[in-house]
Parts: C-alpha cells; structure tokens; sequence
C-alpha cells in the first residue's frame, strides 16, 4: 500500500517537474512561429522553392528532408542571412540558381519562417529562436 | 503403297512446315513496317484529335536534347552521367517503336545534341564534341570524339550550351548569362544592373563555329548575336535560312523591385521571346525586357525603368512574344509529311515549365505548335502535348515530367525528351 502511494506521489511529483520544465506556452509559442514563418515563406522563399518545398530540380534544391534544414541551425541561419551560391551538392545534387541573402528579414522572422520550414514537408526538427539568429548575424 | 503414302505426307507436311517457316518470317518483317501502335493512355499526354503517343522508354536517365537518324535510331544528350555515360544511342530492334537495346558512352553530361552530313555533335557545359557516324549512323569511335570548341564560359548559372547547324558548315552554340539582370548582386532586392554588363563579352548570346575545325574557343568564333539572357531551345530554319530562338525572359520583377512590379505583373511578366536572328542582332538584355501586354520593349528596373519606360531602340523584337516564366527549352521547324497540312513548317516548342508564376498556378510542361507561312507565323499559337505535369493546378515542378528536347523521326513523328522524370516519348498521326 505504501509503496503504492509513494509510486503515485513520486508519479505527480515526476509530471510537476516535467511541467515545471516547458516555459509556458512553448508550444503555442512553436505554433505561432510557424504560422507567422509560413507567411514570410509564402512571399521571400516560395518563390524558389515552390509551394510545396519541392524545389526546381537542377535549380533550386528541395527542403524536403535535406542534410541542411534537419541540420546544423548555425549552418541553416547563415544561409539565409548570407544567401548560398556555394555550387556544393546538397544531399547528392547541384543547383545552378544563386540564393541571394536575406538579411533584410528580422532575427524574429527568420527565426519563423526556419521553424515554419523545419517542421513542414514532412519535417520534423527542433525551433529555432530569435537570439539564436541574432548571435550569428552579429558575428560577422 | 503404305510407304508410298508415309513418304507423300512427309513431304507434304515439311512443304507445309517451310511455307510456314517462310510465312511467320514475312510476317516479322511485315511488322516492322505496320504503323507503330500508340500506347493506350497516350502515355498520359492530351493530344489534338487524330494523334497518339507513346512512351519510347523511360529507362536512361535525363534526357536532354534529342536527335533521330533515317534509320529511327535515337541519340540523347543526358543532363546526369547514366551508368558512367552522358550520350546514348537507343535502339528499337522489333519495330514495335519502343527502346530495346542503349549504347552509353561520352563521359560528359550536358544538353546539346545535332546529326548533320554524318556527324553527331554534342556539348558539355564548356565544349561542343563531334563524332564521325558509319553508313548506319552509328558512332565509329564513341571513346575519341573531336573537339570542335572548347573554353565556353559555365558558371554553373544557364550553363547549358544548345546546339544548331546551318546548311553551309557553321555550328551555333547558345551561351548563357550567368545571372538573372545583371545585377551587382544576382537576384539581391534593389540591387542596380551593372553598366555596361560585362557578361556580355562572353556569354549571353550565341556564337558561331565552324563545324569542321578543331579546337575553336571564343577568338576563333563569330560573336553572332547578343542581348540574350539564356537559350536553350534553337533551331535553323530551312525556309528562311536563318537561325530561330527561344529566350528564357528574367526572373523575380516583384521580389526584387517590389515597389515597381506586383506578384500578378511579377507572375507574368515579361514574354518569353521567340527571336529571328541575323548576324550581329542585340535582343537587349539585362536593359530591356519585352512586354506582352503593352507590346512594347520595357526598360529593365536595374537600369532605372518603372515598368513603362520604353527602351532598347537597337534591339530587335520578338517574332512572337509567349507568357512569363514558361521556360521553353526545346524548338523545332517541322519539315514531315506525317502530320497534317497545317504543321508543314511550323514550329514545336517544349516548354519545360515555370516555377516562377506564384502566386498563379504554375503553366507550361507541354509542347506548344506555332503554323508558319513563308517564313512568319500564320496563326495564334496552340497547345500541342499536355499532361506532362498531370492534371491542372500545378504547383510542384519536382513531380512533373519537364518537356525540353525536340525531334523529328524519318517518318514524320516527333520525339519529346521529358528530363525531370526521365522519359522519351514520340507523337504519331495516326488519323483516328
Ligand atoms: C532566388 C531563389 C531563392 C530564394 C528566394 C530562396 N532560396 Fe534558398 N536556395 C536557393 C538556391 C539556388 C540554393 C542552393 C544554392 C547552391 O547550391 O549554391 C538554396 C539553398 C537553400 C538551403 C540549403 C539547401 C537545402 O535545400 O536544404 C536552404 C535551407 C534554403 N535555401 C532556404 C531558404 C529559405 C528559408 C528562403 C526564404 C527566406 C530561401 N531559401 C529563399 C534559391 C533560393
């Protein structure tokens, strides 16, 4: 009986800290990010990588789970912030458009529109956060 | 008597048994020259009435620019290496029309491809190759072809050399400009165009060659026309004598110029051009871009424009102006006697699709027939071959098949390369 309550008690006690651990509303929080990131998608990168993350073979890549989205967020941020003309193959291809910088995006948009991209077309990666995005674009 | 009769049926039946030997032999050959049977769904493809089509093979990669000898042996030109080769010769050994047999070799990718007077030409990205054919067409030595050009500039933005030849030796080889206007900054919001372009020494535009000299690279060419952004689809034209081309129009008005151009005027807008052109002809870019509403050449938002200046007064205009971003990269005059009168020289183009038109549905991925009359165009320009992308609203070009080269068959049918996906297929008249 005993080992029965503590078994309950220490089940709460596990939940409260678990609780205790998420800031609140981190998921609303990821929610909103991606809702307002699929804006700044839909009008500054759709353009090029289509409706449906697709891409244009031969060039502009995919976003569907390549190396470079589900990656690195320091590698991901630079991108957009610097732009990509680097002709490197990206998981195996080459794409001959030149990706212009985008640093003209707020660190809170580009923080949105990476988060929209990590968690659509059948992605699935952690947010990326405003300051995460403000350490890199202050570094160079 | 009973031997009589065993020795008459023996003799009856092996007659009988080499008639039908010879009869199933006569058969076969008859085969090969019944009319080849289209596929049942058309290969997918939504023709006029009267045509079918059928796929030839989707089985060798990428095929890009596509060639037929008189023998109905297909060459393609691949824009990947395919088992370690960039060309192949394609076979149908049963006269059903389909690929049965593929000989790989040229050890480069790339897109342009022409037979000419017992010749394959081909090209990479920097250099045109050629190839001496046997009385089959057949490539003698596919592992030491020529160098007619080498050096062409390919950085990696419109980097694809297409190829024509004229009836008198010259070889016409596209350059494309490595940028999308000229821009100090490629495709960078507001960046100004650089004046004068510098790309233009080198690239954005076309160059002649002639076809039978080694190692030619731009000093020893002709600078034949200029103001080109890209092409990709060009031919000769045998009624007119001259050269015809399709220009890929710039991309991106509104993303760069957003207080000049909307989405809608950025969608469509401007024309992708079907240019006539004759030695030393200037078609304008990155200063002008034509405009297929107001009919007018637009000068250029890097270059000071506002969407209605008008400029380029050197520049010549376009024989017909096709809408935005439909990116046509296959042409070809039809000179065959399968297809009904109306086709006899006119002109197919394979449009290999726009990515470019959000927020309207994507348009393109079909072959568009254009009449000509002495030369002009006699009439509007109609869909020829849809269905590549499936059905409509498009809005993905990665799961599409992207139309791009064109040919014609000895017998009048016409090839299609589609080089997403990979397939080769070939349009019959079939009356029906
Ligand atoms: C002008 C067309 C264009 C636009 C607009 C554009 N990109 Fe790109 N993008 C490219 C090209 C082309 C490359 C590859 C460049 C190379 O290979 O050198 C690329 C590469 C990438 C990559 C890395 C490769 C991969 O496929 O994973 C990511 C991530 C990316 N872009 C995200 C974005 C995001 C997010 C935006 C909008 C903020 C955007 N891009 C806007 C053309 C574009």
């Amino acid at each position: 009986m005993i080992k029965k309550i503590n078994f309950i008690v220490s089940g709460f006690f596990l939940l409260w800290l678990i609780i205790a651990a998420i800031p609140p509303n981190q998921n609303n929080g990821i929610k909103a990010s991606i809702q307002r990131g699929e804006k700044v998608y839909n009008k500054v990168c759709l353009p090029c990588h289509m409706a449906d993350g697709g891409g244009v073979p031969n060039m502009n890549p995919p976003l569907i789970q390549t190396s470079y989205v589900l990656g690195n967020k320091t590698t991901l941020i630079s991108i957009v912030l610097h732009g990509m003309t680097d002709r490197v193959a990206i998981d195996g291809d080459y794409y001959s458009n030149n990706m212009a910088p985008h640093n003209d995006l707020t660190d809170q948009q580009i923080a949105d529109v990476l988060t929209f991209i990590r968690n659509s077309f059948g992605n699935k990666a952690s947010a990326v956060i405003p300051s995460e995005v403000k350490a890199i674009r202050q570094k160079n | 008597m009973k031997n009589f009769i065993l020795m008459l049926s023996i003799v009856v039946l092996s007659s009988a048994m080499v008639q039908a030997h010879t009869t199933s032999f006569k058969d076969s050959t008859k085969t090969k020259n019944n009319p080849i049977i289209p596929d049942q769904d058309n290969a997918g493809l939504i023709l006029p009435k009267g045509f079918g089509a059928l796929k030839v093979t989707d089985a060798y990669g990428k095929p890009r620019h596509i060639a037929v000898t008189p023998e109905g042996y297909i060459y393609v030109k691949l824009a990947r290496l395919y088992n370690g080769n960039g060309i192949y010769l394609l076979k149908d050994n049963n006269g059903d029309g389909r690929v049965d047999e593929g000989m790989g070799f040229g050890d480069y990718i790339g897109t342009g491809l022409a037979l000419k007077n017992g010749y394959l030409y081909a090209s990479s990205d920097e250099n045109v190759y050629r190839y001496k054919l046997n009385n089959q067409h057949e490539v003698i030595t596919p592992n030491k072809p020529e160098e007619i050009v080498y050096g062409l500039l390919n950085r990696r933005e419109h980097e694809s050399k297409s190829i024509t030849l004229d009836n008198d030796g010259n070889l016409y080889v596209n350059i494309g400009a490595y940028s999308n206007s000229c821009q100090v900054q490629d495709r960078v919001p507001e960046s100004p165009g650089m004046k004068p372009c510098p790309i233009l020494d080198s690239a954005g535009g076309i160059w002649q060659f002639k076809v039978d000299q080694l190692h030619q690279t731009y000093g020893n060419g002709v600078h034949y026309a200029s103001g080109l952004r890209n092409v990709v689809g060009l031919d000769w034209n045998t009624q007119t004598n001259t050269l015809f081309v399709m220009q890929h129009g710039r991309d991106q008005l509104h993303d760069n110029w957003p207080n000049l151009y909307t989405v809608q005027q950025s969608a469509e807008l401007p024309a992708e051009c079907m240019y006539e052109i004759h030695k030393g002809d200037n078609a304008g870019w990155p200063y002008i871009y034509y405009d297929q509403f107001q009919h007018k050449k637009i000068l250029a938002p890097e270059y000071g424009g506002d969407g209605k200046k008008t400029a380029g007064e050197d520049a010549i205009n376009p024989v017909i102006a096709f809408p935005g971003h439909l990116a046509p990269d296959g042409l070809l005059f039809y000179t065959g006697n399968m297809f009904p009168e109306k086709y006899k020289h006119g002109a197919f183009i394979a449009f290999h699709g726009s990515w470019n038109r959000a927020p309207l549905p994507q348009e393109g991925y079909y072959v568009v027939f254009v009449p000509f009359k002495n030369g002009k165009p006699s009439g509007e320009w109609e869909v020829f071959a849809n269905g590549f992308a499936g059905k409509a609203p498009i809005t993905s070009a990665r799961n599409a098949h992207r139309p791009c080269g064109l040919a014609q068959g000895p017998d009048g049918s016409i090839y299609v390369t589609g080089d997403n996906k990979g397939a080769i297929y070939r349009i019959i008249y079939t009356g029906k």
